[in-house]
């Protein structure tokens, strides 16, 4: 089979469409054929939503344990939470108001036997299920950091806390570029305490997150960012966003110098967690929050495309740094 | 136009200082108005005046104070 065909995707209704084809996938699609070809990710048949091989997975595990020694002086909770996260958290922390279109819902069956027999009807059939599908109180986590929030309620000790907090996220943002997965992992490193001190980490874990790159032979560079708000008013939250240096991206040219992709970021939240969860920092105040996240699966991508499909032919100090 | 102003902030602006209490150039945000207060306070006025704000207008500065926010309804309004 070609690798190069566009895989088909499920649409909002729950049937099998093609994908339209992008302008620029041109540029993604020899290192997605090398990707599949080589067989370090399996596609699934969702654009976005990939099997991983024992080879990328040792990647993207030295990738992980690398982090956690460059943060091993942070003395920070040590948090992991399942990829589905409550929607108490989720209503609460500001996500449906600025990415509705990315939130991935979890529903459930709750009719009766006529009920279970039209869906059974309507899955035989292709048609749409979300009719005879419930919420539940659960969606799954958009980004890593957000469950820990709330089980940090109260006031933090003199100096802020730290954790490290590790896993996969879900966005739904449907694309044959293999560094635009649906499901993925982060492995942030949080801070919670006041406003300098949020600051002073995300200054700190930019520059170390440069230099950890930069070490694995990756050309990066860090820039001011903006995340995707949706719609009209998104633009306006994108904006002071950037107005106020709130993100930022650590980026690196994968398929054109002038095309560059991020491959961690770090976030300034103000008091946009703290506020809500009833964190406070020592001096009674609503904490400021600040996370920098590595992006294991696009840091991953990005090593594999700059130094080949296997790794036992990277370079020596590449692998060391990778597997000590 | 300014009393129409003061409710639309009074009713999304979230600020943490009672409206009547603002001068026209009090800064909203500064007052404790978030990004996303500004975003409901811009969708409310564009209701209220039966506008729509240009492109260029989607930034922090037109919905700083009631006198920006004034500026940006005019310059909607005799366009």
């Amino acid at each position: 089979m070609s690798t190069t065909e566009a895989i088909p995707t499920t649409g909002p209704d729950g049937r099998t469409v093609p994908s339209a084809p992008s302008p620029e996938a041109e540029a993604w699609q020899p290192f997605r054929t090398m990707l599949l070809d080589a067989g370090l990710l399996v596609p699934t048949g969702v654009d976005g939503l990939y099997g991983r091989s024992g080879t990328y997975e040792s990647v993207a595990e030295g990738m992980d344990r690398l982090v956690l020694r460059v943060g091993a002086d942070q003395d920070a909770l040590s948090m992991r939470f399942p990829p589905v996260m409550p929607w108490a958290t989720f209503q609460r922390n500001g996500y449906l108001e600025s990415f509705p279109d990315q939130m991935g819902s979890v529903h459930t069956f709750r009719g009766n036997e006529r009920d279970h027999g039209e869906l059974l009807r309507r899955t035989e059939e292709d048609e749409d299920r979300g009719p005879l599908l419930a919420t539940t109180d659960m969606v799954l986590c958009p980004a890593v950091c957000h469950p820990l929030y709330p089980t940090l309620r109260g006031v933090l000790p003199e100096g802020g806390r730290r954790a490290e907090v590790y896993g996969y996220c879900f966005r739904h943002e449907p694309s044959t570029d293999p560094f635009r997965m649906q499901a993925f992992r982060q492995h942030d490193y949080v801070y919670l305490g006041t406003p300098d001190g949020a600051r002073a980490h995300r200054d700190l874990w930019i520059e170390r997150g440069l230099e950890v790159l930069t070490g694995l032979g990756l050309e990066v560079e860090s820039v001011v960012a903006n995340d995707p708000f949706f719609g009209r008013p998104g633009r306006m939250l994108a904006a002071n966003q950037r107005i106020e240096e709130l993100k930022y991206e650590i980026v690196t040219p994968v398929y054109a110098t002038d095309r560059q992709t991020a491959i961690s970021s770090s976030n300034c939240h103000l008091d946009h967690f703290g506020r809500p969860f009833g964190i406070e920092s020592a001096d009674g105040e609503v904490a400021h929050t600040a996370c920098f996240g590595f992006g294991i699966d696009r840091i991953t991508l990005a090593l594999l495309h700059r130094h080949g499909p296997d790794p036992d032919t990277w370079p020596k100090a590449v692998r060391s740094t990778l597997w000590p | 136009m300014d009393q129409e102003i003061r409710q639309v902030l009074a009713e999304h602006g979230r600020l943490a200082v009672d409206v009547s209490s603002l001068d026209e150039n009090t800064d909203l945000f500064a007052a404790g108005m978030t990004s996303h207060a500004s975003v409901n306070v811009m969708l409310a006025l564009e209701d209220a005046f039966d506008i729509e704000f240009a492109e260029s207008m989607l930034k922090k500065s037109t919905f700083e104070s009631i006198a920006s926010i004034r500026a940006g309804v005019l310059e909607m309004t005799d366009a």
